[in-house]
This record gives structure tokens, sequence and C-alpha cells, in this order.
């Protein structure tokens, strides 16, 4: 009895030790690619650094972490190494992420994109979708050739949601306008997706647009003469001529705020979906190619996401079959956009099952 | 004078043991020169690589759990690299296993009973000698590369893999992501150590290390699979069929290969994805080789590349080096230790002759 009350006065007093020493706020990053892929990764990387510089705190990062056995381990040490805030950055992690903050109660959790939750687990993703409203815009009314090809990675909700926005818009300018699909079920693979670059230029199309992390395709289209569109990244330095614009994520700002809620000790489990309005969508400068009046449909596009005026998927939006799914005057809602697994009408070819 | 190599009349016995030692200290010289270049202090760098994940119980543990797959396959490899069978597939055929495992795993769903997990084992073992089995065959029956086959069919299987997670094993309340549900607590693996993910297939791989010894130094078998790659012609002379060691390795081979992936789905996993191994098919090639084709010697060169994976996100999370120079560092090491083997049965002499070659 007495050695049991004088082990959990050590536990006790170890977890206090713990507890003050940890006054020093340390902020993990759990990375899918390399930070070299200068889109996804790379674009947390430097939410990373703006954590460092503007709020002073210690982080580190482990990168090219396997979606798999190895993620729980990586997401393990981070938590045990006195880490109290930790990101872990792709789908892939979202469970490896639950079971361990289930045995670290005090060490908060933030995975993007996934939709599970716990008291020490919140959620972020940005609304890429909003983005692609404005460069199908441009796409539908800079294509020549009517066909625009789209490199995807994996059928999950985001790419089908992605697909569909870029489609919707596209067509709402330019009825003619065609899109290829191609997907090569990677995020990272700078070899498969400049070969799909290459593909879809020789099958006409004149404009490329992926949804990918790497710019290989970007350099396949300017060595090629076509246009494409930057992800994730702003990605001019791999393609001058080529890039009209590029969907910037931006999660310096998210990461700075929720890195000072947990120095408050005011961070709560919440599930953040930002897009435009919140600076977590920005959009690069438009490329010299864009005329000035695409550049003002783009931007009467934006805007009018910006004010509330205008939503990707308002209706009417009929499906492949072509009937009607959202009726005129209604938006899909957030709850039907997370899990869409359907294509609207004009896209071409199934989702692979 | 220029340095050549000249064979040994024979193995030399004192470089058997030696050559780790020197491979040992060359790749700690050369750690530290890459840490020393990297701005990080080399101590650290190498307590990082080598110390820190074997400072705590969960990291031991984690060891174990990294090197279960590599010293499964490593071992089943070595049978086959022996006899002269190339399987390089042994990728596909974990991948297999986990999948017709997993597949299992979710049949038998919110479900009890002891059965299930012997099932589940049984179905990767099962399923992946049945996929080695059309390499053994076209090699058989066709004289097909097993190199080709095997390698293509790894391909296939992590495609097939992706086809069920994104269709029938997809977990109905997964908002159309590409995963499973995740398995019920009775088809996970016991754990072996409590607060840890050391579960029993770490005991499977040891049991398997020591029946390939057992079946190697002991039985015909072993004698004919050591027979077949060293002198093939004189095996088939004495009357053992080569059709018959390709299949019993291939076999062997996509049978364990099978079992580690079934092992990694009901273990730490714990639900389909659509990758489930970083590569630990094509690693184990390395390790078969680093532990020269012997059961044990597997063993030792999967923990110890396991232990290099583990003080790889030590380094990166300790000492905020990239990715990059954690993997120059795991590759120096094992080009250190392949390289010294040659001194095994190659000695270097310093000749006259390159001399002369040279000058005229």
């Amino acid at each position: 009895m007495f050695k049991k009350t004088l082990i959990s006065l050590i536990l006790a007093a170890g977890l206090a030790f713990g507890a003050s020493a940890s006054a020093e706020t340390k902020v993990g990053f759990v990375y899918v690619g390399p930070i070299g892929d200068h889109g996804w990764s790379y674009q947390h990387d430097q939410g990373r650094l703006a954590v460092e510089k503007e709020l002073g705190v210690k982080t580190s990062y482990v990168e090219n972490v396997p979606e798999g056995a190895d993620a729980e381990r990586v997401i393990r040490q981070l938590a045990s190494s006195g880490h109290n805030l930790i990101f872990t950055t792709s789908f892939g992690f979202m469970n490896p992420t639950v079971k361990v903050a289930k045995q670290f109660p005090n060490v908060k959790f933030e995975h993007a994109t996934g939709y599970k939750r716990a008291d020490n687990v919140a959620t972020y993703a940005a609304r890429f979708y909003e983005g692609r409203a404005i460069i199908g815009t441009i796409a539908g009314k800079m294509t020549k050739t009517n066909v625009v090809g789209y490199i995807a990675s994996f059928p999950i909700p985001e790419v089908i949601r992605g697909i569909n926005s870029f489609t919707l818009a596209m067509k709402k300018v330019n009825p003619e306008a065609k899109i290829k699909v191609v997907w090569v079920n990677t995020w990272f693979d700078p070899g498969k997706e400049s070969d799909a670059a290459k593909a879809l230029i020789d099958q006409g199309c004149d404009i490329l647009t992926q949804h990918t992390d790497s710019p290989a395709p970007l350099q396949v289209a300017e060595s090629r003469g076509v246009y494409a569109f930057g992800q994730a990244s702003d990605m001019k330095a791999f393609a001058p001529n080529a890039q009209l614009t590029s969907i910037v994520d931006n999660w310096n700002d998210y990461y700075v705020a929720q890195t000072k809620a947990v120095m408050d000790g005011t961070w709560k489990s919440m599930d953040t979906w930002g897009g435009l309005k919140d600076k977590m969508v920005e959009m690069a400068p438009y490329g010299d190619a864009v005329p000035a009046d695409v550049r003002a449909m783009a931007d009467a596009v934006k805007n009018g996401i910006l004010d509330g005026s205008f939503h990707p998927f308002q209706g009417p939006i009929k499906n492949q079959q072509g009937e009607l799914v959202v009726k005129e005057g209604e938006v899909l809602s957030d709850k039907e956009l997370v899990g869409m697994n359907w294509y609207v009408e004009g896209v071409e070819g199934s989702i692979p099952k | 004078m220029l340095p050549s190599l000249v064979k040994r009349q024979q193995p030399s016995t004192l470089m058997v043991y030696l050559s780790p030692v020197i491979a040992l200290i060359l790749s700690m010289v050369a750690g530290v020169i890459l840490f020393l270049i990297m701005k990080v202090s080399p101590f650290g760098g190498l307590h990082a690589f080598f110390i820190e994940p074997l400072s705590t119980k969960y990291g031991i543990a984690e060891l174990g759990v990294k090197a279960t797959p590599l010293v499964l396959i490593g071992v089943a490899l070595s049978l086959g690299f022996k006899a002269g069978v190339w399987n390089i597939g042994a990728e596909g055929q974990l991948t297999i296993g986990g999948l017709c495992g997993g597949a299992m795993a979710l049949y038998f769903y919110e479900q009890q009973g002891f059965h299930i997990i012997p099932l589940i084992l049984a179905t990767g073992i099962v399923s992946g000698m049945a996929y080695a089995s059309i390499v053994a065959f076209l090699r058989v029956k066709f004289n097909a590369n097993e190199i080709l086959t095997s390698l293509m069919l790894s391909y296939v299987a992590v495609l097939f893999l992706n086809l069920m997670v994104h269709g029938p094993l997809k977990d109905p309340d997964g908002f159309n992501f590409p995963e499973s549900r995740m398995f019920s607590d009775s088809a996970l693996l016991p754990i072996l150590l409590e607060g840890t993910r050391l579960h029993i297939g770490a005991l499977l791989a040891l049991t398997v290390v020591a029946i390939g010894w057992i079946v190697m130094s002991k039985t015909l078998l072993g004698y004919q699979i050591k027979a077949a790659g060293s002198a093939p012609a004189a095996s088939e002379h004495a009357g053992f069929r080569r059709s018959k060691v390709i299949w019993i390795t291939l076999l062997i081979g996509g049978g364990i290969a099978g079992l580690a992936g079934a092992i990694e789905v009901s273990g730490p996993i714990g639900q389909l994805q659509p990758s489930i191994s970083p590569g630990y098919g094509f690693t184990a090639i390395i390790v078969a080789y680093v532990g020269r084709l012997h059961p044990v010697g597997a063993m030792l060169a999967g923990i110890l590349l396991a232990l290099t994976y583990l003080g790889g996100e030590t380094a990166q999370i300790q000492l905020n080096l990239p990715v990059a120079v954690t993997g120059v560092f795991q590759a120096l090491l094992l080009f250190f230790l392949l390289a010294c083997d040659v001194l095994i049965h190659y000695r270097i002499q310093f000749t006259e002759q390159a001399v002369r070659v040279e000058n005229t």
C-alpha cells in the first residue's frame, strides 16, 4: 500500500515536473512528402517557419513519412519528446494521430484533411475548390483546342470536388470546352506526373491543371509551349511563361494562431475549413499571358466568393446522368461537399472505384 | 602502385569476423564527416542514430515492430538467393498476403473468437504462396525470367490493393476515402509488452529464423538448395530436380512474405490502406545480402536496418536534419558492409604490373 502511494507520488511529481518543463512550447510537424516537393509539404513547412519566426518557439519536423505503420511511431516520438502541439499534414495520418492522441491527453494534435476529432485532436483543411472555380474560368476562356487536361491524384472527395468545381466554372464561360482526367495514383512522383502531362498534351490539351504536388507538369507545359496552373505553391519559378496563376495553400496564419492558442491555454478541438476569405487559399499573381478581360472575369469570380454572392457549387447543377442535383438558388452544403463522390455533368469518364 | 583484387585460395576466416568491424569503423568515420558537413555535432548525430532509439522500452519494442517484416522476408529470400532463384517480388507477395489477410479480418468484423487471428495469418501465407506460384509456374513451364515476372507482379499487387480499398473493402462510414474499416480487437495481434506495439509477429519472425537455420544446415532440402545455387550442373547430375528447388524456394518466399503482410495489417496498421508497406519486400533483398544469405545473418541485418530507420527519424526530430541526410548515412553504412565483404574472398594486392601497364 505504502509502496503504491510512493510510486503514485513519484509519478505525480514527474507529471508535474513534466508539465512545468513544457512551459516552453515546442511544435512538431509530420510531412508525407519531402520539403523539396515545392508543393504541399513545402507550403506546410513555410507555415512551420512562420511559427518559428513570429512566436519564437522551437519546432521540429519529420519529412517523407510513409502513411502506414511508421506514422504512429513518428507521431508518438514527437509527443513523447516534449512537443505540446503536433500537426500531421496528410489524410493517411488520421488513425495514427487519433491513436497517439489517446495516449497523450495533454498534447494537442491537429490533423489536416481528415474527419476524426477528439478532445485533443482538431482537424483543418482548406477550400481549394474555391481556387478551382477561378482557374476553371481562366481555362475556359483561354483554351483554343477546347480540351483541358487534369492530372488527378486519388479519387477521394477533395479531388473530385476540385474536378467538379473546375468543370462547372469552365463550362459556364465556354460550354464547348472539355476536360480529360488522368489518375496517377500518387501525391508526389515527378516522373509519373510529367508522363501524364505529356500524354495529355499529345491528346490535344493546351492547358493543364493538376492535383498533385510537384512542379513537374508545369515544367513539361513550359517546354511544350502550353499553359498550366500551379498547385499548392506559387510555381512560377519552374514555368515563368506557362503558369497562368496558382492556387496557393497558406497555412502560416492558421499555424501561428493555433500555436498561440496553445501558449495562451485557449486551444480547443474544432474543425476548420478555411477558404479565400480566411486567406487559407490564395491566388498567385496572374501570368503575363492572361489578357485583361480574362483577369477581370477571374477577379469577378474571386470577389463573388469573397463577398458571398457566388458559390462554386450553386445550382442549377446536374450530375453526369443529367439529373438535377442542386436546384436553382440552392448551394451544396458542406456536409455534402465533404463526402462528394459523383461527377457533375460535363466531366467525361467515371470515378475509378 | 595500383591496388588490385586477387582471389583468395580460401575464404579468409579472419576477415569473416573482421569485415563487419572494418565496415562499422568506416561508416562511423563517414558519418562523422557527414555530420560535420551538416554542421551538427558528430557525437550527437551518432547518438541520435544508434543510442537514442534504444534508450526507452518503447523504442526497443519499436525496433522489434520495424524489424519483424524485414527479418521474416530477409530469411525467406536468402533461401531462394542461395539456390539461385531470384525472387525480387516479395513486395507483391507481401501486399497480396496483407490484402487477403485483411479481407479475412474484415469478414470477421465485430466477431469474437480465438480462431480469427490464426485464420488471418494462414490466409496471408496461403495467398502469398499462391501469388508466388504464378512466378514459379512461368519459370518452370516457360523458362520465363523470374526477376522480371516477380517484379512486374509486384506492381500488379499494389494496384490490385488500390482497387480493393477504393471499392469493395472501403470503409462504409469513411466519406469515400480509400481505407478499410479499422479491424475489431479480436482481429488484432496480441501485444507482447504492455504499453508498446510489440506484437506476437516478432516471435513468429524468431521462429522463422530458427526454422530457416535448421533447414539450411541440417536437412537434405537445405543441401539441395545450396547445391542448386553453387553447382547447378552437379546437383542435376546428382538427381536433384531444378524445378523442385524453384517451386519450393518460391513457395517459401511467397508464403513468408504473405505472412509478413498479414502481420503488418493486423499488427501495427490495423486496417487496409492503399499502401501497407514502405517497400519492405525490396529492402529485404538488402537484408538478405547484408546477412550473407544466412538466416541468423538476415536477422541481425534486419535489426540493423530497422535501427537505421528509427535513428533517421530521431535525427530528424532532434537535430533537424533533412531526410536525405539520414538516407545518405544509411546507404553509406550498407555500402561499407557489402564492400568489406569483398575482403573475405579477395585480398588487396599492390602490384608492380599495374604500374608497368600504366607506363607503357
